[in-house]
């Protein structure tokens, strides 16, 4: 009950948000925050639960059932654990931080902007709470359109073409999925004679051996176009340069995981064979994105470019982990996306907060702003050093475990990998080097961060300290969850 | 002819006496109120005595007809579209100067020939209601009367309906050649009876979908398309973008049940070959179009190309053809007569709202609508929420029931192409433009039925269940209760 409630909160919230626009300009956002608030404060109770899951017999601590096209056995079924509890809570996390972002910044149709963001979020609910197959694809589409709205009315200079490839990307590789999901429920139909679309029941399908590559490829698509990897990366600059702020931190912190969550949690639990065949080539493919990523941010001369290119190298190693397949690897993977989702959201504000003063995104056009504005300085410092995985922050944890994990299973493709720690301090020091130091610019007076940003940021900082110093606290809810995927598909494996 | 054949037929009847009605009315007094009020009565009448009609399915009333479940389901979906079009028509036309009363009486014959359309079950009523529709579509076309632009499409439309009436003709003259039987169950049992292809039927049979083809504007035969869609008024757009192709597909699926059609394979090849021209034509055709109403008429050829992969679909795996395609005509007809909607009531008869400029702003000028016509166009690219992605959901569905792994393909290329220019046009809504003043006449006709159309869209979107059950019952009754 308590999932459908957090889906719906965000529906209603985001109507609350248009329909107040009418009595206030400012009315929206305030709605909007109170509406991450509850949605903060029902995250409590799975918590109390998950933290005394050692008595639970299972991994998933809530579930939530209705029937909705009986004709197919589709039902609206939604289900909780671990991981998909760490995903929520980090999405409740960057919510609070796009509206604070966007607090200033945007200025037309707030009701509308406030809208789109609280949908977009409840899509982005949806699809980490659905195991109905068909509620979850619903979910996918559904947080795609109010993203497209937010970049493409209130992004920046070339935003229409922007939005319009994102969109086209996601929905093309989206609708293989479809065609894999719908393949995927007739052979079991085939062999079971029932429909369902029920994650739980598609678990254990039987394939004929070489069948099963083709609905895996299908679903392996539609989330390494999401992650992003290599081949497919080419709408991800564009869309983070062009949104708003609140729309990029939305898109890189939260949007991308969940490709990584689908991967973790429908390719290879429900194609265990093809999808082991199928590791060599996905880890390769995210040992070189990893690297790509890297040398090309270094080329970027727009800040919030280089802060996507470095999304798709974190990316890369996420990629490499879930396709590693071991218990290290995995958990190494749900910490980089928690470290990733905040470092990342992180960046993004500071290149918001400086585009807004300095209306400018060219790193060229910055510099010396150390003096200008110590404080903003210092945290784009602290956060980039997170992004290059410094010990002690929740980034190295993460890398650390993926590297550790992959290099049992493939000592080759884990070396090339580690070689992007080496590239990923040179792009996070330039962007320090370019922004912050070197002669100051011309511009004559600009202000420091504000109350409202070191309060957002400074929350962010700590949750990044906190990842790194004791991540356990995070393993252990993720653990259940992860082994459990393990052992379904650990029957084959 | 007995009592339960004529409750059976009493839609038809109705309709038909309706537009008898309308046209005395007339002739005591020219009134365009009137007219559509009386016409709208009539057609109401008929939905109601539907339910009449349900209790004595199926029944073949006369040699000609034959009323079960599938037709029954698609008079009501005729009907419908065919009050909502009358709705658009009205609001349309009601502030213009000049003489239109005729135009409800048209449509009701045109809505006649429709369902005697979905009804029959022999070649000569198959013929009859092709050619009432024809020809009532034809006139209406012509609509407003003294302009160059409805007229030529009219005289298109004229001709196309000639040479696909002769293609027909041909057909059936190659069939009943062969087969001695112009009843379709006659056909069916000549078709059960040979093991072997016989050219004849082939080239008969194939001659019938060209002729159909005409009229669906699938791929090779759509050239008609844009042009006839561009010179019409929006609703009558709207009405041969879904009355007129909705009856025309139903028939050839009930034809192609009925005579066993489907096992002559070579057909489905024609078939796959047109399906997939249509999707990637139709798609690629529409992608420079910056004319709103040339862009919804490639739309309907891709749209069109998409049925028929579940018609294709339904000739391999055994059942499902006829609960697919009829969902998502019945999407389609929710969205085509929603966006033709949409443009009616931003156009009046002398300026046609089709230019994609018409619509920069909309979004901030007039937010309902605008945000109308964004719904109609997700359906139409078949994104979540609106009814549109259940119906591209039951072609997949279909599609890969019977393998048909490339036409999937041209699907979700096509629904990639697809969704680049319906975004084109929901980005010009949302552009931030200072208000250019067009029409702002508003009509409550109009604005009722693009509320109802819209809960309708979200709803079936939301909750296809009942539908869903509807139809599934329709098409068992369909395929086994023949």
């Amino acid at each position: 009950m308590i999932l459908a409630a957090l889906v719906c909160v965000l529906l209603l919230g985001g109507f609350a948000a248009w329909f107040s626009a009418r009595w206030s300009p400012t009315a929206p956002r305030w709605v909007a925050v109170a509406t991450l608030t509850v949605e903060a404060l029902l995250l409590v109770l799975p918590y109390t639960v998950a933290n005394q899951a050692g008595g639970l017999s299972s991994a998933w601590f809530a579930g939530f059932y209705l029937p909705w096209i009986p004709r197919f056995g589709i039902g609206l079924h939604l289900a909780m654990d671990g991981l998909s509890l760490l995903l929520i809570t980090l999405t409740v996390l960057l919510g609070f931080m796009a509206v604070s972002s966007s607090w200033l910044e945007i200025k037309c149709r707030q009701g509308f902007f406030y809208f789109n963001l609280l949908m977009c979020l409840a899509g982005i609910f949806g699809v980490f709470l659905a195991v109905d197959l068909f509620l979850f694809f619903f979910c996918w589409e559904l947080m795609i359109i109010p993203m497209y709205f937010l970049i493409s009315i209130w992004g920046h200079e070339n935003r229409t073409d922007a939005a319009l490839r994102f969109f086209i990307f996601t929905q093309v590789s989206s609708l293989l999925m479809l065609a894999a999901i719908i393949a995927l429920v007739l052979i079991h139909h085939r062999n079971c004679g029932v429909y369902s679309f029920d994650y739980f029941e598609l678990l254990n399908t039987a394939f004929a051996p070489d069948v099963a590559f083709w609905p895996m490829l299908g679903f392996f698509i539609a989330f390494t176009v999401k992650l992003p990897m290599l081949p497919f990366h080419t709408w991800l600059p564009d869309a983070h340069t062009q949104a708003p702020t609140g729309g990029s931190v939305i898109l890189a912190g939260v949007m991308l995981k969940t490709g990584a969550y689908g991967l973790l949690r429908f390719v290879i639990p429900l194609f265990p064979d093809a999808a082991h065949q199928f590791a060599p080539v996905a880890m390769t493919l995210g040992a070189i994105s990893a690297l790509y990523a890297a040398v090309t941010a270094f080329a970027q001369s727009d800040l919030k470019r280089l802060i996507a290119y470095t999304s798709v190298s974190h990316m890369g190693f996420i990629l490499l982990g879930v396709f590693s397949w071991n218990l290290l690897a995995l958990q190494g993977s749900v910490i980089t996306m928690l470290a990733h989702g905040i470092s990342a959201a992180a960046l993004f504000m500071i290149a918001g907060a400086l585009q807004q003063r300095l209306h400018t995104r060219e790193m060229g056009n910055m510099g010396g702003l150390w003096s200008a504005m110590p404080g903003l300085s210092a945290l784009a410092l602290f956060f980039s050093a997170a992004s290059l995985g410094v010990p002690g922050l929740g980034n190295f944890i993460g890398e650390f475990l993926v590297l550790q994990g992959a290099f049992s299973v493939n000592r080759v493709l884990a070396s090339v990998a580690a070689l992007t720690l080496i590239l990923a301090p040179v792009y996070a020091l330039s962007l320090i080097q370019k922004v912050c130091y070197g002669p100051p610019s011309q511009h004559v007076h600009l202000v420091d961060a504000g109350r409202r940003e070191w309060v957002s940021l400074g929350l962010l900082a700590l949750a990044c300290v906190w990842l790194g110093l004791s991540p356990q606290a995070v393993l252990k809810v993720s653990a259940p969850a992860l082994k459990q995927e393990m052992h379904w598909s650990a029957d084959e494996y | 002819m007995n009592i339960n054949s004529l409750i059976a037929l009493a839609p038809l009847i109705a309709v038909g006496a309706t537009a008898v009605a309308v046209m005395l009315g007339i002739a005591v007094r020219r009134n365009f109120r009137s007219a559509c009020g009386i016409a709208a009565g009539g057609i109401v009448m008929s939905l109601w005595t539907l339910g009449r009609a349900v209790r004595e399915s199926p029944v073949r009333a006369t040699l000609l007809m034959r009323v079960d479940a599938y037709s029954l389901f698609y008079i009501a979906l005729l009907l419908s579209a065919g009050l909502a079009v009358l709705g658009f028509c009205y609001d349309y036309f009601k502030a213009h100067e000049g003489e239109y009363e005729e135009l409800p009486l048209l449509l009701l014959t045109a809505l006649l020939g429709a369902l005697v359309l979905v009804c029959s079950s022999h070649f000569a009523s198959f013929f009859i209601g092709l050619e009432i529709l024809g020809i009532s579509l034809f006139v209406l076309i012509g609509y407003p009367l003294n302009q160059v632009r409805p007229l030529e499409a009219a005289l298109k439309y004229l001709v196309l309906s000639g040479v696909s009436s002769a293609f027909l003709l041909m057909g059936m003259a190659l069939i009943y050649a062969q087969c001695g039987e112009l009843h379709f169950s006659g056909i069916g049992g000549y078709m059960t009876s040979r093991d072997n292809i016989n050219a004849m039927v082939l080239s008969g049979t194939l001659l019938i979908v060209a002729g159909l083809g005409f009229k669906l504007s699938l791929a090779p035969f759509h050239l008609w398309t844009p042009d006839v869609y561009e010179g019409a008024a929006a609703p009558v757009s709207a009405f041969i973008a879904t009355v007129s192709k909705g009856a025309v597909f139903a028939l050839l699926l009930r034809y192609f049940i009925s005579t066993y059609s489907y096992d002559y394979t070579p057909l489905l090849t024609v078939f796959s070959v047109i399906a997939g021209l249509s999707i990637v034509g139709g798609n690629l055709l529409a992608l420079q179009q910056n004319n709103v109403k040339r862009l919804l008429a490639y739309s309907s050829i891709a749209h069109m190309g998409y049925l028929l992969v579940a018609f294709i679909a339904g000739g391999i795996s055994t059942g499902g053809a006829v609960e697919s395609v009829s969902f998502y005509l019945s999407a389609y007809f929710i969205t085509t007569v929603g966006a033709f909607g949409v443009v009616s009531v931003l156009s009046t008869p002398s300026m046609e709202a089709d230019d994609i400029s018409c619509y920069r702003g909309l979004f901030w000028r007039r937010p309902w609508l605008a945000a109308t016509f964004t719904l109609m166009l997700l359906s139409l690219a078949g994104i979540p929420l609106t009814a549109g992605f259940i119906g591209k959901f039951y072609i997949f569905t279909s599609a890969a029931e019977g393998r048909l792994w490339g036409l999937l393909l041209a699907t979700i290329v096509g629904s990639g192409l697809g969704l680049y220019y319906y975004l084109r046009i929901i980005v010009v809504m949302s552009m931030n433009v200072e208000a250019t003043a067009i029409k702002t006449a508003q009509g409550w006709v109009s604005t009722t039925l693009l509320a109802v159309l819209t809960i309708l869209l979200v709803w079936i979107g939301c909750y296809p269940s009942l539908l869903a059950n509807v139809i599934q019952a329709v098409s068992y009754d369909m395929e086994w209760g023949l």
